[in-house]
């Protein structure tokens, strides 16, 4: 295996909706192992790009090749509510419920206590968490993460932020990270893809050492690029929305 | 209400008007006196209020009965319904009839509950399913089923049969609506998960489709037992040779308001009972949801 073998590959991708056009013949590499956040306004494509990685879309013109261990974590947990946490963790895998790799796999996220509660029970962090580790133990080469951090509070997502970011070393699978927050692609991804109205319009290499820091003078300059290519004027404090 | 002194330096302007004027100005500051001490009153506890009402009402049929304003040609009293209780019992007529009628109903209702079942889960997994079935319940269910007897009788005759029937079919409805409409708001979103985490189609039946169906599922068995019950009563009008519905009909020819009573009272429990025995289930089956909202 070399260290250039692309994980992903897209190859004219397009994708129209009722004569409606959102993806225009995206051509889009990701290597293994490589973080990529992707970023744009509402409505660009960036969603439909991920559904379509993720399989549940396949009325697409054009050609994809992915992973077939891949796995999918989304803006909402969207965890079973009628089975048990751990239940939900290995949920799919073939073979008898294992409760001992559930256990496992809740540990890495940091909520192994929670294995035996019912999902409504918990928090949103504590959800997301463990639709981390649903996604994670499956030991996937593709994580796709649709705005995980999107309905969390600023607090508990700077935690999980962390969390995807140590999971990621320890993984070493590659990651599309969907996202409308500028810095939260800064600090995690090793590219950052703006797209809009279905093209790849712009392309950032974040060359920064980790763990990143917010405040030094190279990140602001990134963030700023972006904000500016995302059409955000440099006053305006904040991320678009 | 009284409110505290207030501090001068508070309200410097608000005390200087107030001289002359009849209507005096709203008080700036006004005190919330807390009620929680005051709520210890003499209260009736709200379960003895609940009962006082039926308590009540019974009490006042057995007084009403027995000062003779209610003649027993139109109501017997409480007490004529409690020794034809315990009389029809000690012969077995009550026992016989309950039984008689509690296999109809249990029959009728297994048949019903198959078909609902079935229908809704051909309508409710698969598109041809839906477009053939959905259509054909809606129309069939702008029948009164009720209106259904005559026809009944002439294909079945006058026998079990017809009243078996009427009660199947008066469970199949609110089944099959429940089901279907339960299958059908299964969250996309859930969908799309489980299918992400590798689950196929018979593993989204099994762990999403049929889990968040069954809480309609749960409402429509309560209505279609009390349907049941309410179509018994119905079916049994016809020529029946046993149970409650017999039992009725015989003590209409002699006016005995006593027994007619009873077997309603006895329709009642019966219908309260299946109706705990699914809430019973529900509380069981839905452990999940109760957790949340607080284990009620």
């Amino acid at each position: 295996m070399s260290t250039m073998t692309n994980s992903v590959e897209t190859r004219g991708l397009s994708r129209a909706f009722d004569g409606n056009t959102v993806l225009h013949d995206l051509d889009l590499d990701i290597r293994e192992g490589e973080f990529v956040a992707l970023l744009g306004h509402s409505g660009c494509g960036k969603s439909t790009l991920l559904r379509i990685l993720a399989g549940l879309d396949d009325e697409i013109g054009g050609e994809v090749t992915v992973p077939a261990r891949r796995s999918a974590a989304f803006q909402s947990p969207r965890l079973l509510p009628w089975l048990k946490v751990w239940r939900n963790v290995v949920l799919g895998l073939p073979g008898r419920p294992d409760r001992d790799l559930a256990r496992k796999a809740l540990a890495e996220v940091g909520i192994a206590e929670r294995a035996g509660v019912w999902p409504k029970t918990l928090s949103g962090g504590q959800a997301q968490r463990v639709s981390l580790a649903r996604a994670l133990v499956r030991e996937p080469e593709l994580l796709l993460l649709d705005e995980p951090f999107g309905a969390l509070d600023a607090l508990t997502r700077g935690k999980v932020q962390q969390l995807v970011a140590e999971l990621w070393e320890r993984h070493g699978c590659a990651i599309l990270l969907v996202t409308h927050d500028v810095e939260e692609a800064l600090l995690l991804a090793d590219r950052v893809l703006v797209m809009d109205e279905g093209r790849i319009a712009h392309e950032l290499t974040v060359g920064l050492p980790r763990p990143r820091d917010l405040t030094a003078p190279e990140f602001v300059t990134l963030r700023a690029r972006l904000l500016n290519w995302l059409g955000v004027t440099r006053t305006l404090e904040g991320t678009p929305s | 209400m009284t409110t505290k002194p207030l501090d001068p330096a508070v309200l410097p302007q608000q005390t200087a008007p107030r001289s002359s004027t009849a209507e005096a100005p709203p008080p700036a500051r006004v005190t919330i006196r807390g009620t929680a001490r005051t709520a210890r009153r003499l209260t009736v506890p709200r379960s003895v209020r609940r009962t006082a009402g039926p308590v009540g009402l019974v009490l006042l049929w057995f007084l009403t009965s027995a000062t003779g304003v209610l003649p027993e040609s139109v109501l017997a009293s409480p007490v004529d319904v409690v020794r034809q209780a315990v009389e029809l019992t000690k012969s077995g007529e009550l026992p016989d009839a309950i039984a008689a009628s509690g296999r109809r109903a249990a029959v009728g209702f297994l048949i019903g509950a198959s078909v609902a079942l079935s229908l809704s889960l051909l309508a409710g997994l698969f598109r041809l399913g839906e477009d053939v079935i959905d259509s054909s319940m809606g129309m069939f269910r702008a029948i009164p089923w009720v209106g259904l007897i005559p026809l009944f009788i002439v294909w079945f005759g006058i026998e079990e049969t017809p009243k078996i029937a009427l009660v199947a079919l008066g469970v199949t409805y609110p089944l099959y609506f429940n089901i279907y409409g339960g299958i059908r708001s299964t969250d996309s979103q859930l969908i799309e998960a489980a299918r992400m985490m590798g689950l196929g189609r018979l593993g989204l039946i099994k762990y999403v489709i049929l889990p968040s169906a069954l809480p309609g599922a749960l409402v429509g068995l309560r209505y279609a037992l009390s349907t049941a019950w309410l179509a018994l009563v119905f079916a049994e009008q016809i020529n029946a040779d046993a149970g409650l519905g017999y039992l009725m009909s015989n003590a209409q020819q002699y006016f005995r308001t006593d027994v007619i009573v009873l077997c309603l009272v006895v329709y009642a429990l019966l219908g309260l009972a299946c109706d705990f025995a699914v809430r019973i289930l529900s509380r069981r089956l839905l452990t999940w949801r109760a957790n949340f909202e607080g284990g009620a």
